[in-house]
């Protein structure tokens, strides 16, 4: 990526392909280049302009730990133009990448506390990042909890690894799928999961929640956390407003004088609650 | 300037630099003469824009406003970045600011707002991670920008801090006098270079005072005060009424000397083809309209919202920078009649309204 211009990409190559979820897929990406492989550097949180060369470019965040060196992960839904254009794109193909742009979760802050996740649907890859980094440095922190939840067992992503947490013994992970949305042998929780997080009774003391869905699980999930007593600067979520350069140039990603893609994507609810509502 | 002033306060005649009308087209030739790209105010379909001169005689003195602003010399509408082609098995990327043209440009006619607005739009695309597109045009134009002498019903300069003679933002200010000769301000090292290059071609003159010969332009509003207004407004109900007439079509933004907002698209094939950067424009509603189809800005209201408060109250919060300059292009190109200077007298007349309801009420 040229120092020149902020809009050239990396070239990555796709070194691994998984199926997440009906439409949701993952991608490990490694640099082409070895000398871009060894100056690149991010944090937990921190997103990037995916391209496919003739289609366009696509906003997603880097869903892999930086702990994890040498590739990075990304999760994606198909949905539009770019993002179909990638779910066709096979391991050995190579796309562009630029970043990493934004600020990142403060891990460094949240040492000896609590963490408490809370992911609906297709916003776990967001806190994937942030999870394994944590995990990685398990000692760092006390308690881990992990409430995850989707409309239906098949659209829960990253299945394997939700599988591992579920395994380990110095953390907890709560599943739950929304009511119908179970199958025969679920043996998880049948609920939204603003609700779920109610019946967990959370505690608040030197806890940190990082919250992470889509509008209306955070909208419902907000105000349990207040009720269990979370100060709302111990509360963090990541805004995902349309971006197209991802350095505060092209001008749609504000929220007031904010801009997702400088300021953000990582918010304390403190901080979204002095911005007007568009996001 | 302003030391001359001072110091004929004290009574020390100073000398000024004038042209002639006739010199000023032989210094205009001379520029394209020593390979310079020269753009000035020229006709085209009855319409005046600023174009590239070849015959200094098709160069139009007689205007108030062109109908597009200047921006295009520093950020132009479609703009290639990169082109890609895959070859070999291999992808290979262009990278196109590498090879970028960066001839010497003169724009000459611009008015005091445009220089103003295109110091702002450099400044923009400067602050945090620079964007040397812009950055690398910039350094290589010099803008000799014209006084006004005249000016319409859709002109507020003055209300937005500037003035027809203001010389911020220009390398060289000329201000038309008497007898078709022109009071001449070399005001920075590049406009020192242009007039230096061809210096017989000015004469010194006796001191006189440029405010006779500019147009006057009653100030309507304080833009200051419209943003300290604004920051309690963003729900007020202005915003609905001021917009039912937007129709979204975007010319404002276009025709707008600051306006920078772009979106990046590619154009060819997955083997072959270039990554665009365009101009876009925040009253689309497919601006910020995410994939599942939530969007932040979902009516025309909130989108016109977005464009007043970006330009007078989230740009000088974030960047010191005001996001106008008075220029009137958006109300001229206005297809509904939207008139910026008429909604922001309105603006401020309904939201000082509101400030003094609730001072009563405490």
């Amino acid at each position: 990526m040229s120092l020149d211009n902020i809009y050239n990409p990396y070239l990555m190559r796709i070194e691994k392909v998984t199926e997440e979820a009906p439409g949701v897929k993952t991608f490990r990406l490694d640099f082409t280049d070895d000398s871009d492989r060894e100056r690149f550097a991010f944090g937990a949180g921190q997103f990037g302009e995916y391209s496919v060369f003739g289609e366009g470019e696509s906003t997603f965040c880097i869903a892999s730990s930086p702990t994890r060196k040498d590739y990075i992960e990304c999760t994606f839904r198909e949905a539009g133009r770019v993002t179909s254009a990638l779910a066709r794109m096979e391991a050995g193909e190579v796309i562009g990448f630029r970043g990493p742009y934004g600020n990142i979760f403060p891990l460094e802050e949240w040492k000896g506390k609590n963490l408490l996740f809370i992911a609906g649907g297709i916003a776990l890859p967001p806190m994937r990042c942030v999870i394994w980094n944590a995990l990685d440095m398990r000692d760092w922190f006390k308690d881990i909890t992990i409430l995850y939840g989707a409309r239906t067992v098949d659209d829960l992503v990253y299945k394997h690894e939700l599988d591992e947490w579920g395994k380990r013994t110095d953390m907890k992970l709560v599943t739950t799928v929304d009511p119908g949305g179970e199958t025969a042998d679920w043996k998880g929780k049948i609920g939204f999961v603003p609700t779920v997080l109610e019946q967990m009774s959370p505690t608040s003391s030197n806890t940190v929640a990082i919250v992470c869905g889509p509008p209306v699980m955070i909208k419902f999930t907000f105000p349990v956390l207040e009720k269990f007593g979370f100060d709302s600067e111990m509360i963090y979520t990541t805004l995902e407003n349309r971006m197209k350069c991802g350095v505060g140039k092209c001008g749609r990603c504000n929220v007031g004088s904010v801009y997702v893609c400088k300021d953000g994507p990582v918010f304390t609810y403190r901080q979204l609650q002095s911005l007007p509502p568009e996001y | 300037m302003k030391k001359q002033y001072e110091r004929s306060l004290k009574g020390v005649k100073q000398e000024m630099t004038f042209i002639t009308r006739d010199n000023l087209l032989v210094f205009l030739r001379s520029i394209i003469d020593s390979g310079k790209e020269l753009y000035a105010p020229q006709l085209r379909a009855e319409k005046i824009f600023f174009l590239p001169v070849k015959d200094v005689s098709s160069v139009v003195f007689d205007y108030v406003q062109t109908v597009e602003s200047p921006k295009e010399l520093l950020f132009p509408k479609v703009e290639r970045m990169l082109s890609y082609h895959y070859v070999d098995g291999k992808m290979n990327v262009t990278d196109c600011s590498r090879g970028q043209k960066t001839a010497d440009r003169v724009l000459f006619g611009s008015r005091p707002c445009d220089a103003i607005g295109l110091k702002t739009l450099a400044e923009f695309f400067r602050q945090d991670i620079p964007d040397t597109f812009v950055q690398r045009r910039q350094d290589s134009l010099t803008v000799v920008s014209m006084s006004c002498a005249g000016s319409d019903e859709n002109c507020f300069c003055t209300s937005v801090g500037a003035g027809p003679g203001d010389s911020t933002g220009s390398d060289v200010l000329l201000t038309p006098v008497r007898d078709k000769r022109y009071l001449v301000e070399c005001l920075t090292e590049k406009g020192k270079f242009l007039v230096e290059s061809e210096k017989e071609l000015f004469d010194e003159g006796e001191e006189i005072n440029k405010e006779e010969y500019l147009t006057k332009l009653l100030q309507t509003f304080s833009h200051k005060e419209i943003a300290g207004k604004l920051s309690g407004a963003f729900n007020n109900p202005i915003w609905d009424e001021a917009s039912l007439r937007c129709l979204g079509c975007g010319a404002c933004a276009y025709v707008c000397p600051v306006c920078s907002c772009f979106d990046i698209q590619d154009e060819g094939n997955s083997r072959k083809g270039d990554r665009l950067r365009c101009w876009d424009s925040c009253g689309f509603a497919l601006f910020t309209l995410h994939t599942s189809g939530h969007n932040p800005r979902p009516t025309q209201s909130t989108r016109w919202r977005q464009r007043v408060m970006h330009k007078f109250s989230y740009m000088p919060e974030r960047y010191n920078l005001l996001g106008c300059v008075g220029c009137g292009r958006c109300s001229r190109a206005c297809p509904a009649d939207m008139n910026l200077k008429e909604e922001l007298n309105a603006l401020d007349h309904i939201l000082e309204e509101g400030r003094q309801r609730v001072e009563e009420r405490q």
